[in-house]
């Protein structure tokens, strides 16, 4: 196969894409799902191989029965050859045709040798790329055992073992709860979760939390998870530094001011730790947006996210987008979001969100807002950092160069960080120092601008790509 | 194809190792304690898994001889020959890597 036309392509299984395929091919529209992973699920439904376990029981998911009834209609559509699954493939190039319509290049997840890849030209684009946690280095970050907390989750859930005995889960946000509560499930110890911020931030926003009272329900639950395992959930915390020659051995940790700064004198030290998990909120994954034009803004999170109007079109006509990418807020609002693009995709003239969903949809989207402010990323954050802590870590580029950088030669955004410090030019592509850079960049205190955190998201190939398929590319004829 | 039932065998730089079924490389690696396996360019650092989803290519690895993999998204199959770079330091950049 190397080619497909469709009407709608959807990129992402996950909570919005699952959602934006069933919805579309259910409007009756040919629809093309691309997904970098095996199975549909995305990060939020990650599980077990379906090769082995064909009917996994969902322990340490939420919303599972949402997945299920969203996955038995997206097998439907699969079986009546109106939904065409192309799983293990990522896009590395999105583009508009002059005429109308979208081409998706893609290329293989893991290399194979399988031959080519298929492109996916569709007459409309869901894109639903999800994120990733957002970090910001800390010093002994780079040392083994050091891991997104998300990576910890998704570790756990897609092969059923952890890695390692005894955690420290740290940051920022609600998604840490889950990650220590299926650490602590799965048999691990987690010596603590520390939260940097105070839990009173969310007093002014309970109207908004009360408004959505599933996650007061997921919040109980959590709490009781904790007890039962005796989780110490230390708020105002912080990792102040990891310690260890060739791999995660200590943690020291400290009490948290209102901005963020280590209060001298407390805190304390955990020794035999495995492994630390670090999450401060997520990070949209924007290059496929950014590179087919779609307005961007700065949502309260500091994230950047794209502009998308009631039915989830974007700037770009024809281009619609859902879940993390429109704006952090989990997987209920990316459900409504994908089911919404979906729907609009498939037929222009479609309503497509019933009035009381459209009201859930708002509700969850307030939460979020509430959420992003409760769970801010320290304002003093940079205090933390030593001179030698990398803040790229593919290229190995520490912060005294980025200030050098910045101080010396006038590199305050993301894009002249790159030209001069060789900030985030390597294998990732900024993706992981992105938001940091832009933050060092803009200086202490003072938050990452939109344009130097869309610089940093700009990716001329949204994914390494073999050459072969660059060559290929002079050949085509599409 | 491997099941959840059976243990899967494969190596690692030479060494054989075990692995429960149904896992990825890294996470093969990671159980048999290897927390390690890519040197990096400049110093030579150990790096391993870190963010676990296939975005921040800390883990690549080579597997079967196919270089530069990431090793949180392989799928590890019985008889894999899986090999880091950390003992040899020969990394490529990703301009002249693939």
């Amino acid at each position: 196969m190397s080619g497909l036309t469709v009407d709608v392509a959807v990129v992402g299984t996950g909570p919005a894409g699952l959602a934006a395929a069933v919805a579309a091919a259910e409007a009756g529209a040919v629809v093309a799902v691309v997904d970098a992973g095996n199975q549909p699920g995305g990060q939020f439904w990650r599980h077990r191989p379906e090769t082995g376990d064909a009917d996994p029981d969902g322990r340490g998911h939420h919303d599972w029965k949402t997945f299920l009834d969203l996955r038995r209609r997206f097998r439907a559509g699969t079986a009546s050859g109106r939904v065409h699954h192309l799983p293990g493939l990522q896009v590395w190039m999105a583009s508009k045709n002059h005429d109308a319509g979208f081409t998706l290049r893609t290329t293989r997840t893991v290399v194979d040798g399988e031959g080519a890849a298929p492109t996916v030209h569709a007459t409309r684009l869901v894109l639903c790329p999800g994120g990733y946690d957002r970090q910001l280095p800390v010093p002994g970050w780079e040392l083994p055992g050091v891991m997104a907390a998300g990576g910890i989750q998704a570790f756990v859930k897609a092969n059923g073992v952890l890695p390692g005995k005894r955690f420290v889960v740290a940051g920022t946000g609600p998604f840490l709860l889950p990650v220590a509560a299926n650490i602590a499930e799965a048999g691990g110890e987690v010596l603590a979760v520390l939260e940097s911020s105070s839990l009173s931030t969310w007093l002014p926003h309970w109207k908004a939390a009360a408004s959505v009272p599933g996650k007061a329900l997921e919040g109980a639950e959590y709490a009781g998870v904790f007890a039962r395992h005796r989780i110490p959930y230390k708020t105002r915390s912080i990792v102040t530094a990891v310690e260890g020659e060739d791999r995660v051995r200590a943690v020291s940790w400290a009490k948290a001011d209102a901005d963020g700064r280590a209060v001298p004198g407390t805190g304390g030290r955990w020794e035999d730790v495995d492994v630390v998990g670090f999450g401060w909120g997520f990070t949209p994954q924007m290059e496929l947006p950014l590179a087919l034009g779609a307005a961007t803004r700065v949502d309260a999170d500091g994230s950047l996210v794209a502009v998308v109007d009631e039915r989830q079109e974007s700037s770009v006509p024809g281009l619609f987008l859902a879940g993390e990418v429109t704006g952090v807020g989990g997987a209920v609002l990316a459900v409504l979001e994908g089911r919404a693009a979906g729907t609009a995709a498939a037929d222009p003239a479609a309503v497509v969100l019933p009035a009381k969903e459209a009201v859930r949809r708002d509700r969850h989207r307030r939460f979020a807002q509430a959420m992003h402010r409760a769970h801010p990323v320290p304002q003093a954050w940079q205090d933390w950092l030593t001179p030698e802590t990398l803040v790229c870590r593919c290229e190995e580029v520490p912060v005294s160069a980025v200030t050098e950088a910045r101080d010396a030669l006038g590199a305050e955004d993301s894009r002249s960080l790159k030209s001069f410090a060789r900030v985030g030019m390597g294998w990732c592509q900024g993706r992981v120092c992105g938001f940091a850079a832009s933050c060092l960049g803009a200086g202490p205190g003072e938050p990452a601008t939109r344009s130097s955190l869309a610089s940093a998201a700009k990716r001329p190939l949204a994914v390494p790509v073999p050459i072969s398929e660059l060559a290929a590319l002079d050949a085509s004829t599409d | 194809m491997s099941t959840l039932d059976d243990p899967v065998r494969f190596t690692f730089d030479g060494r054989d190792l075990v692995a429960g079924p149904g896992q990825t490389v890294g996470a093969a690696l990671v159980t048999n304690g290897v927390t390690a396996w890519r040197g990096t360019r400049k110093e030579g650092r150990p790096w391993g898994l870190f963010c676990g989803i296939g975005v921040c290519f800390d883990c690549l690895v080579t597997v079967d001889g196919m270089s530069n993999q990431r090793a949180c998204l392989v799928e590890l199959r019985d008889g894999m020959e899986v090999r880091g770079t950390l003992a040899t330091d020969t990394e490529e950049s990703p301009e002249e890597a693939r």
